[in-house]
């Protein structure tokens, strides 16, 4: 059982061990004054954002709607497609051509992730009726 | 003067993302949640397109035509399927983190390892682990839902197992330890790879050993992954909407896995690696107990004499895609003035909210169903509770049988109702092969066959009878 509960922590703890490593990282950085870092790289201010829009979003998911949870988990999948953003730099910039190539396959999957996300999320959606709704249809 | 401009524009996505999600707390404003996030997105993308480091457009405009190409499609999927779509999505947004984290260690080697910074190397072994894990533990996943044919649908599980799975993402942790701290050693290149393939590898090995009953944990799980690998991004592209929109999307899926295990009575580890269909003949049928088959004209009588009917539906409605006759079955029973409810558990289905995306689907006034929680204090009134696809969510031995691997799970209280019918598909016992007490009950009648059918037949038997009022 001991055996157990180790092993399986270890992946989602050591994903959040890495995270949580980053502060410490973060101090190490700043103790070692700057040898590479030539504009400076707040490290501290995404810790803090990263903190408390987790918290947000626990806050906020929290009150969704039961009913919705299909939908939410279709629609947070079309938020995280955020990563296009990461895309398009990559993809976009004036990088040597394979590194561009991957950020054109990654640009493919966000942008399929948000338009099949966003659609199938307001379908799902639309489908959810009060009675009288339901009669008029 | 373009950078404040985009600082701007993400900062009203960031909102907007919120917004989505806060609508999301009520069927009425929920569609307004999906206009918010669709214009945060469309600025998001702008503000970043517009950016003066952006100076290829071909490729982007391409990868954006055939993501339109191939997400149009994957929305269209019958709900049925809604399961394994959000695998896949889940699947390619992990795809894409861990792209990008490839590419950019690459790009900063070629230009000397000056950007790479133990922070930044932190930011992107994280993200590169939990991208590539996240990518093929949710094809396998994706997989095991749709039942590709060379994908065991049975959890596999064999000796040494986890020793194994927590052995091999030591290993990667190592090398990746390795990698932060020597990022531009010459070796560094080929221990890169090393590190993609044994993410990849573990994903599959993580979710080889789960069976279809976890998968709405896994679903959960795998979400919550991808939402961090997108954090992970954020950091290594010190780009604050990343991490914001990131962190929601993990949040999330960690809130459905935290209800989806309580929903079971089980911890996380013990869906990752207790691998629940072993503990198959814990029970076999005990000699003696027989089911007590019931006909359709028969069920119907008792069905048309009811006051309050409470409908309990399970993943075998939607295997048999039943869900269209019930919804007749309900209008029929609505038509004779009696109150009809459906009763959800929580991982009734393979994904949170399955049953009512369905039901909701067959036009089912979403007033109409109701969480466990709610509906339990009312089955002792219920006269008829009619079991269509739902097998160890409404199994009494959760209550008492300390043996039995469903033990403290929260049930629905079928048996409390004065009548229980249970549609099945033949005699044999569901999944995990536990045997479900509530069968055998005195107040159970079985009616076996398909679910479509035997509702379909309900239904054609109460249109006969409807005259007779």
């Amino acid at each position: 059982m001991a055996r157990r509960l180790i092993t399986g922590l270890g992946a989602p703890l050591l994903a959040g061990a890495m995270l949580m490593a980053l502060p410490a990282v973060a101090a190490a950085q700043e103790a070692a004054p700057a040898t590479h870092a030539e504009q400076p790289f707040d490290y501290w201010s995404m810790v803090f954002v990263f903190l408390l829009a987790t918290f947000i979003g626990i806050g906020v998911i929290r009150r969704v709607s039961r009913l919705l949870h299909t939908p939410l988990m279709s629609i947070t999948n079309a938020i995280s497609a955020i990563a296009v953003v990461g895309s398009i730099i990559v993809t976009g910039s004036d990088y040597p051509k394979e590194i561009r190539l991957m950020g054109a396959v990654a640009l493919f999957a966000s942008m399929t992730n948000i338009v099949s996300g966003f659609l199938i999320t307001d379908r799902m959606l639309k489908m959810f009726k009060t009675k009288r709704e339901a009669d008029q249809q | 003067m373009t950078g404040s401009v985009v600082q701007l524009t993400y900062i009203v996505a960031t909102a907007l993302f919120v917004f989505a999600l806060h609508w999301m707390n009520h069927p009425k404003t929920a569609r307004r949640g999906v206009f918010s996030g669709v214009a945060a997105m469309l600025l998001a993308v702008v503000a970043t397109w517009i950016q003066p480091v952006v100076v290829h457009h071909g490729w982007i405009i391409l990868a954006i035509i055939a993501g339109f190409v191939v997400g149009v499609p994957l929305s269209l999927v019958p709900l049925t399927a809604v399961p394994q779509r959000t695998a896949l999505s889940h699947a390619f947004g992990g795809l894409a983190a861990g792209l990008v984290g490839t590419a950019k260690y690459y790009l900063w080697y070629g230009e000397g390892g000056g950007e790479l910074s133990p922070f930044r190397m932190t930011a992107i072994v994280a993200e590169i682990l939990l991208g590539y894990l996240t990518f093929t533990g949710s094809l396998m996943a994706a997989g095991k839902l749709q039942e590709v044919k060379w994908i065991p649908q049975r959890p596999v599980t064999y000796r040494g197992q986890n020793v194994m799975n927590i052995g091999l993402l030591l290993v990667a942790a190592a090398i990746g330890l390795w990698l932060i701290i020597n990022p531009t050693d010459v070796l560094a290149p080929k221990m890169f790879p090393v590190v993609i393939g044994l993410a990849l590898l573990f994903g599959v090995l993580l979710v080889i050993p789960i069976g279809g009953a976890d998968m709405p944990t896994v679903i959960s799980i795998l979400n919550s992954y991808a939402g961090l690998s997108a954090v992970a991004m954020g950091f290594v592209l010190d780009n604050k909407l990343l991490i914001t929109a990131g962190a929601l999307d993990g949040s999330s899926g960690l809130i459905l896995s935290i209800i989806m295990c309580r929903a079971m009575n089980r911890s996380f580890t013990n869906v990752l690696f207790g691998a629940f269909g072993q503990v198959q003949q814990a029970k076999q049928l005990e000699p003696g107990k027989v089911y007590k088959p019931e006909t359709i004209e028969g069920a119907a009588q008792v069905l048309e004499q009811a006051n309050q009917v409470v409908i309990v539906p399970g993943y075998g409605m939607a295997v048999a895609q039943a869900q269209h006759k019930v919804r007749e079955l309900y209008d029929q029973l609505k038509k004779r003035g009696i109150t009809v409810k459906f009763a959800i558990h929580p991982v009734a289905g393979r994904m949170p909210g399955h049953m009512n995306v369905l039901l909701a689907e067959a036009d089912i006034p979403y007033t109409d169903l109701v969480e466990m929680s709610d509906i339990n204090p009312d089955m002792p009134q219920c006269d008829v509770a009619l079991v269509v696809g739902a097998n160890d969510v409404v199994n009494p031995v959760a209550r008492y049988d300390k043996t039995s691997p469903i033990y403290g799970m929260p049930i629905i209280d079928a048996d409390k109702a004065k009548t229980v019918y249970a549609i099945k598909r033949s005699t044999r016992p569901g999944f995990a092969g536990i045997d479900n007490e509530l069968y055998f009950s005195d107040r159970t009648w079985m009616l076996f066959g398909d679910a479509k059918k035997v509702i379909g037949d309900l239904v054609k038997q109460l249109t006969d009878t409807g005259g007779i009022h």
